[in-house]
């Protein structure tokens, strides 16, 4: 492997390690909030359990969404200098205006929340929580639109002279379809992954009958949640697919491994294509489905991979532009596959719950722990997805992935700090999950709430 | 004032301040077994990071971020050419900031001992390796220009660690410590507060003696502009005003004039820098300006107004946090010092 490919592992392992924990951060924030705001609503124990309980969950996550978010402002830099100075002028502004914007925000008003409990007024302290979940969405704005760019460039000119892309809009770019689009789909994927963590958790609760009463109500939120999340997910995936369509049909046309250009073009269950993937062999399929999800139409017409390849010759000289058709294909299936089945579990739960009741099975006791993993499985193949369709671009139809590399840094380097940062990023993982589940069998603390002045700290750490 | 200019003024402060603020918190990292000599002491000093390390951190974010927008060549060829350095800050920091958050989670001597040691390793590591970065950037480093005219760093990894360099990096770990030291005596009451400032001023001194050799050097070998000598002076004057302010036990006055020097010494190097950004070791060799480095005169538009918009609301709100946690922490009051959350599983 020489170091492109390497860095690109790098960027790969480094990134969807980062994703399970941004979702997971955004929407347990806004559903600790909800816990509080219920809690300084009602002046319910219960609630106040539960924030701090599921609080401490959302805390455990965070720590590690925050440290290796530290590599991705690093990375481009250090693996893709090529990269970083030809859309620099564009890419740099966003990404500072995610730090400027968001991330001072998530940080203080964190720390806030997470110390404050008996420095603040309740008031201002419920405050500090709302502030820090808005800042993780000014966050993904900022971020997605900067994506957004490399996977649709706009409001920019190629400057001949200096070889580089220039900005020429920064309302273009930030506030280009592809960008709302992808933040509106990716916001309830986050609020789904929340959803099927707290109801995971809760269930289990529920269930293991331990503390019930606080756990209940955050069953039936999580699930409903999830319910809700999968439908928004739907019809913004939905939309983002045709904007997709029409402005980069190649991934399109990955994602289904439409070989050749067709009306009334199928959405395949299954696709067994030949090895070199170059055409199928054999594909289970519902008719006219994709002709709508890409052109609204059941008629409609979706280019095919080979005359898509065909016609990126013309455009943009010999070459493979081609994605790998089987990753394209499997990962895009297994996103909706995941987030789907997440969903179905949850309505079936409802319906369990709707009078009061509970499903009792083992079957559904231990379902309820895989639970949060679907949406994190489901998130995890959709950026795979995004990403690996859009190849051999890295900016579509403007910069090669292989042109962006750091041509400084050799193999050798990058097989270092990748081998390390996996090595670590497991360690970390292994940690991680030991305390959550630990966390978990701990429970809410039954502990009751202490009034009056205390000598000792509420929070240390 | 050129836009460019205006940006090399930004990213010197967005520097300055991550030094002031992470400064004092490596600082504390640093000396958590040496002042903490046991758990409601360690839980101690570590609850008064608590609330500000992560916000401390952020200005580094910026501080690369800004960068990447206004001076993408400036942050391609640094981050690309000191990569190893580079890579064990980050290490670094990803290990720091989850040992924070996990260390005391549960009770076990060994649990707590290994965070522990991680703390204070990976505290340790950028509080030298930022010296060394920085001092490189201000020596020059051996830069070429490559066929498509990007200007590429064109050393190693031992290029780097130059004995002027060693010594900026050695300057930046022990202002760093008496920094962190200055903050305890501040925030903390008891024995880590006693110790905190007997410490401040024995290291006090060993930073005076390397903030001048280092100073003295860059003088003497890379630059004498005005700008230079006035900052160094400043960095002198407000040092030893740190130490009377210590030794006075004025511990207020204390963290303000090494905040104070921290910042100047910053200055400093940026004065010495300016124009450029990143100079080649070889004069008249190609190098990084302000000019040939930057963005598009819209770019920097752009971003100037954000940043005229969002900083001081920034200083604004981050300087709350810090009145909000104004009060200092004795280690009696961390309940239950020996036992962590996780422990034992209720009934």
């Amino acid at each position: 492997m020489n170091a492109l490919d390497l860095a690109r592992w790098q960027f790969a392992i480094t990134t969807v390690y980062h994703f399970i924990f941004v979702p997971i951060t955004i929407g347990s924030g806004f559903l600790v909030a909800g816990l509080q705001t219920a809690w300084y609503r009602t002046n319910k124990e219960k609630y106040l359990r539960a924030t701090k309980f599921f609080g401490k969950l959302f805390l455990i996550n965070f720590a590690i969404g925050v440290v290796t978010g530290i590599v991705q402002e690093f990375q481009f830099g250090m693996n893709w200098s090529s990269y970083s100075r030809f859309v620099g002028d564009i890419f740099g502004a966003p990404l500072a205006m995610e730090g400027l914007l968001a991330f001072f925000l998530e940080s203080t008003f964190l720390g806030l929340w997470i110390f404050g409990w008996d420095r603040l007024s309740k008031k201002a302290h419920l405050a500090t929580i709302w502030i820090a979940s808005i800042g993780t969405l000014v966050s993904a704005y900022f971020i997605l639109a900067a994506n957004a760019f490399m996977q649709h460039p706009v409001g920019y000119e190629f400057n001949p002279d200096t070889g580089r892309a220039e900005l020429k809009s920064i309302v273009a770019v930030l506030t280009q379809n592809t960008a709302v689009s992808a933040f509106f789909h990716t916001i309830p994927s986050a609020f789904l992954t929340a959803g099927a963590l707290f109801a995971g958790v809760a269930g289990w609760m529920v269930l293991k009958g331990r503390d019930p009463e606080a756990a209940r109500p955050v069953m039936k939120t999580g699930l409903i949640v999830i319910v809700v999340s999968f439908l928004l997910v739907g019809i913004t995936g939905d939309w983002s697919a045709r904007i997709m369509t029409k402005q980069q049909p190649m991934k399109m046309a990955a994602a289904e491994a439409l070989y050749e250009t067709k009306a009334n073009a199928p959405f395949s269950l299954l696709t067994l294509g030949t090895l070199d993937g170059s055409k199928a062999v054999f594909q289970i399929g519902i008719p006219s489905v994709l002709s709508f999800m890409s052109t609204g139409d059941f008629n409609g017409t979706v280019e095919g991979i080979n005359d898509l390849q065909k016609s990126y010759e013309e455009k943009y000289g010999v070459g493979d532009y081609t994605p790998n058709i089987p990753m394209a294909y499997w990962s895009f299936r297994l996103m909706i596959g995941f987030g789907g089945l997440a969903a179905l579990f949850a309505l079936m739960t409802l319906w369990y719950m709707r009078k009061g009741g509970l499903p009792r099975s083992k079957f559904y006791l231990r379902s309820t722990i895989a639970l949060p993993f679907l949406p994190i499985l489901a998130n995890s193949f959709g950026w795979i997805f995004t990403e690996s369709a859009r190849q051999p671009w890295v900016v579509f139809g403007l910069f090669k992935t292989a042109d962006g590399v750091s041509p400084g840094v050799s193999a050798g380097s990058v097989l270092f700090t990748m081998v390390t940062f996996t090595l670590l990023y497991g360690v970390l993982a292994v940690i991680e999950f030991g305390l959550m589940v630990r966390t978990i069998k701990v429970g809410t603390d039954m502990t009751p709430v202490q009034s009056g002045e205390s000598k000792t700290l509420t929070m240390a750490y | 004032m050129s836009l460019n200019s205006v940006w090399f003024i930004l990213i010197a402060v967005l520097w300055i301040g991550y030094f002031v603020l992470e400064g004092f918190d490596f600082g504390v990292g640093i000396l958590l077994k040496v002042v903490a000599k046991n758990q409601a002491e360690r839980r101690a000093v570590l609850t008064t990071l608590g609330p500000l390390w992560d916000g401390n951190e952020v200005w580094l974010l910026v501080a690369g971020g800004a960068t990447f927008a206004a001076f993408p060549e400036w942050y391609a060829t640094l981050f690309s050419g000191f990569y190893l350095p580079l890579f064990l800050i980050l290490i670094s920091l990803i290990v720091r900031g989850v040992a924070f958050e996990y260390r005391s989670k549960y009770g076990k001597a060994k649990w707590r001992n290994s965070w522990d040691n991680a703390i204070v390793i990976a505290s340790f590591i950028p509080a030298l390796l930022w010296g060394v970065a920085f001092a490189n950037i201000v020596r020059g480093v051996p830069l070429e220009e490559s066929a498509t005219g990007a200007i590429e760093y064109a050393g190693g990894f031992f290029n780097l660690l130059n004995p002027y360099a060693l010594l900026g990096g050695l300057t930046t770990l022990s202002l760093f410590v008496t920094h962190g030291a200055f903050f305890l005596a501040l925030k903390t009451e008891g024995d880590i507060r006693t110790r905190s400032n007997a410490i401040g001023i024995k290291l006090g001194l060993v930073t005076a003696v390397l903030a001048v050799s280092f100073l003295g050097w860059t003088l003497a070998a890379l630059t004498s502009k005005t700008s230079v000598v006035t900052g160094s002076l400043i960095v002198v004057v407000s040092w030893l005003a740190a130490l009377a302010a210590n030794y006075k036990g004025r511990e207020g006055w204390a963290f303000l004039f090494s905040a104070i020097t921290t910042a100047f010494v910053v200055i400093t190097l940026f004065f010495g820098l300016y124009p450029n950004v990143m100079p080649n070791i070889t004069a008249g060799g190609p190098g990084l300006d302000i000019f040939n480095a930057s963005s598009t005169q819209y770019t920097l538009k752009v971003m100037t107004v954000v940043a005229a918009v969002m900083t001081p609301l920034v200083l604004l709100y981050q300087g709350w946090t810090y009145w909000v946690f104004r009060k200092r922490i004795h280690p009696n009051q961390i309940a239950n010092p020996e036992s962590g959350v996780l422990d034992s599983i209720h009934a």
